[in-house]
């Protein structure tokens, strides 16, 4: 459209003129991909066969996009893209930096994992019900909330991946999983209002919903700001999200209700998403803040990490136990984040752990249960006695979500506990431990009861576990091990995210070039 | 005009927290309706109330000659309208789904997936 005669309007003021590079593209292509094969498979969700094939290779692509988005992000740095070319704060901005990028990746990786255990563990009631589609909008809530940088945004992909989440917990339409969606969908609809409000009086108080502006505006405006109010409502809702003590019920009283791949799924994504959001508002837009809160934070996580775990010990349902082991290690991230400083980097790399693990640790509790018939530890048994490999895979799972060396649990949690007696809080490092221990009675029971103990009962279906469960459960496992092994080379990266979320110059000159605002 | 809204969104959320607290699910709902649109004249009051003109650039110039009501929080709420309504049809029909299923709308009584009398995990072999 041409503009009136007579007036000359500078658009350069109100535009992002320049065309924006092939490689600035990934930062919007995991979201829109997912969206686009999710409709896709909306509309082929009578084709059977075809389904699990599509969504499965679709969702590798999302695993390469992903990848391809964090490889840009360590050479080049943060990246933005603005919706509609408007110059930020005014257009909603894409800014993905290390941590949104580390965080996709591995969400992306679990997803895939789950795509193909879905294969044998989704029947054809569930795929005709969307199961696929569901998966990919889920996926697309998740990827948005990792990569958006506007926090009003970042409540439009929260409430994205919830219905999908809805979607996916009510599949099968038992009276348990109607039980468990109530309290689940009730329980999350009220936090993410929680979190909706606060960004309300955010607005009010900044006037822009752009992070990288609130985060020039907080440091400058602190003083005649109420921004405690703020922090401490934004600590709440992604609490509830996260499902910290106490406002944690909402997640064993639905997590072991669903098919095994959707538990899994929910345990590698849902909370982490949580636990992201407050790293980016806690530790990049309200460091002042939180340092504040740091006791109350400490004590929570304090309280959830112990009292998930001695939950988990009081389990005879094995999903049922993984779901307080869910809730144990939101504890140990939560820990990360009210001590700060290394304790980010912990907290990163505790999330990164639990998003493998506890989704693992889901599909093997479903391979156990079908083999023995029961995942009740009353009746189990057997397991090491017909398939060895499995129970190794599962060992291996236990011992890394117990924080055992040399597994993926462990650095992540020897950070934390370094990071709290650094700062004095003896107590918090000691919880951390115990937990730990708490953690390994609770696991270390179910394999002598499910796995080394002979069987009792005749067992269950007759043939061992198909390629599409021991498949993805293998890669799973093979990630612990070598990030386990060979921490380094995560660690590095991880370290320089949560260095990146404590002096985020470099996010808001992404956003903000040159200085221009 | 910003306290009086002000006061309006504390009654409703006075309302809507008192309705969750029930524990039959009807009331619930009720409560949750109330607490989304409690939300909204949060967004709304938050942006300021400006009576003034429409956000509206009159022909032939270039900018704003007066102060014009703030149109971003009308577009927050329109959002938060979609989705809140979406959410509480899901929960309607979850929760009449849960009163067939269950044959109850009283939370206290909803204990399939966490039952009562649940058996403790064996001490010993």
């Amino acid at each position: 459209m041409a503009a009136p005669a007579g007036s000359s309007i500078d658009l350069s003021a109100a535009l992002v003129l320049a065309p924006a590079p092939l490689a600035d593209w990934l930062v919007i292509l995991p979201v829109a991909w997912c969206l686009v094969s999710g409709a896709v498979l909306l509309m082929l969700r009578k084709n059977l066969h075809i389904q699990p094939l599509l969504a499965i290779l679709a969702l590798a692509v999302l695993v390469v996009l992903d990848g391809l988005l964090l490889w840009r992000v360590i050479e080049g740095g943060p990246l933005t893209m603005v919706m509609g070319r408007w110059l930020p704060p005014f257009g909603i901005a894409f800014t993905a930096d290390l941590t949104g990028a580390l965080f996709a990746l591995f969400s992306a990786l679990v997803a895939l994992a789950g795509g193909v255990f879905a294969v044998q563990n989704i029947d054809g009631s569930g795929r005709r019900y969307g199961f696929y589609p569901f998966l990919l909008l889920l996926m697309a809530g998740v990827s948005g909330a990792f990569l958006t940088g506007d926090i009003f945004n970042l409540y439009v992909w929260f409430e994205v991946l919830l219905i999908s989440s809805f979607g996916l917990l009510v599949l099968g339409s038992e009276p348990k999983q109607i039980d468990g969606a109530v309290k689940y969908a009730f329980l999350n609809l009220v936090a993410t209002t929680l979190f909706l409000i606060a960004v309300g009086y955010l607005y009010g108080l900044f006037g822009t919903l752009n992070m990288a502006d609130i985060a020039i505006k907080a440091a400058e405006r602190r003083a005649d700001l109420p921004l405690m109010t703020l922090a401490t409502l934004f600590v709440l809702a992604f609490g509830m999200k996260a499902a910290a003590f106490p406002v944690n019920f909402w997640l064993p009283a639905s997590y072991h209700t669903p098919r095994i791949v959707v538990s899994a799924l929910f345990a590698g994504l849902l909370t982490k998403v949580g636990i992201y959001s407050l790293l980016r508002v806690m530790v990049m837009l309200f460091p002042v803040e939180r340092e504040e809160l740091s006791f109350v934070i400490a004590v929570a996580a304090a309280a959830t990490m112990l009292l998930g775990a001695l939950g988990a010990i009081g389990q005879s349902d094995i999903r049922r136990l993984l779901g307080y082991l869910v809730v144990s290690g939101i504890g140990v991230m939560l820990a990360g984040i009210a001590v700060g400083g290394p304790g980010v980097a912990g907290a990163i790399f505790y999330a990164l752990h639990s998003m493998v693990v506890m989704t693992a640790l889901y599909m093997a509790s479903g391979v156990a249960g079908r083999l023995s018939g029961t995942f009740d530890l009353n009746g189990a048994g057997g397991l090491y006695g017909r398939t060895a490999y499995f129970s190794a895979l599962s060992l291996v799972l236990f011992l890394s979500v117990a924080g055992m060396p040399p597994f993926s649990g462990f650095w992540p949690k020897v950070m934390v506990a370094k990071a709290a007696i650094d700062i004095g809080a003896w107590w918090l490092a000691g919880s951390v431990l115990l937990t730990g221990f708490l953690t390994m009675i609770a696991v270390g029971r179910v394999w002598a009861l499910a796995y080394w103990r002979p069987s009792t009962t005749p067992a269950g279906e007759g043939a061992g576990p198909g390629p599409a469960a021991i498949l993805p459960l293998s890669a799973l496992v093979l990630v612990t091990v070598l990030v386990g092994l060979f921490p380094d080379p995560l660690l590095s990266q991880i370290q320089a995210a949560a260095s990146l979320l404590a002096d985020p110059s470099a996010y808001i000159d992404s956003v903000f070039p040159h200085g221009a605002r | 005009m910003e306290v009086l809204f002000s006061l309006l969104v504390g009654v409703f959320f006075a309302a809507a927290v008192y309705l969750m607290l029930s524990k039959f699910l009807v009331r619930i709902l009720l409560g949750v309706a109330i607490l989304g649109n409690a939300v909204n004249l949060l967004l709304f009051t938050s942006g300021r109330i400006l009576r003034e003109v429409p956000p509206v650039i009159p022909a032939g110039l270039d900018r704003q000659v007066a102060v014009t009501a703030n149109p971003l929080p009308q577009a927050l709420i329109l959002t938060a309208i979609v989705i809140s309504f979406s959410f509480f049809a899901f929960l309607l029909v979850l929760s009449y789904r849960a009163f067939q299923d269950l044959g109850t709308d009283n939370a206290n009584d909803m204990r399939v997936a966490e039952p009562v009398a649940d058996s403790a995990p064996p001490t010993g072999y």
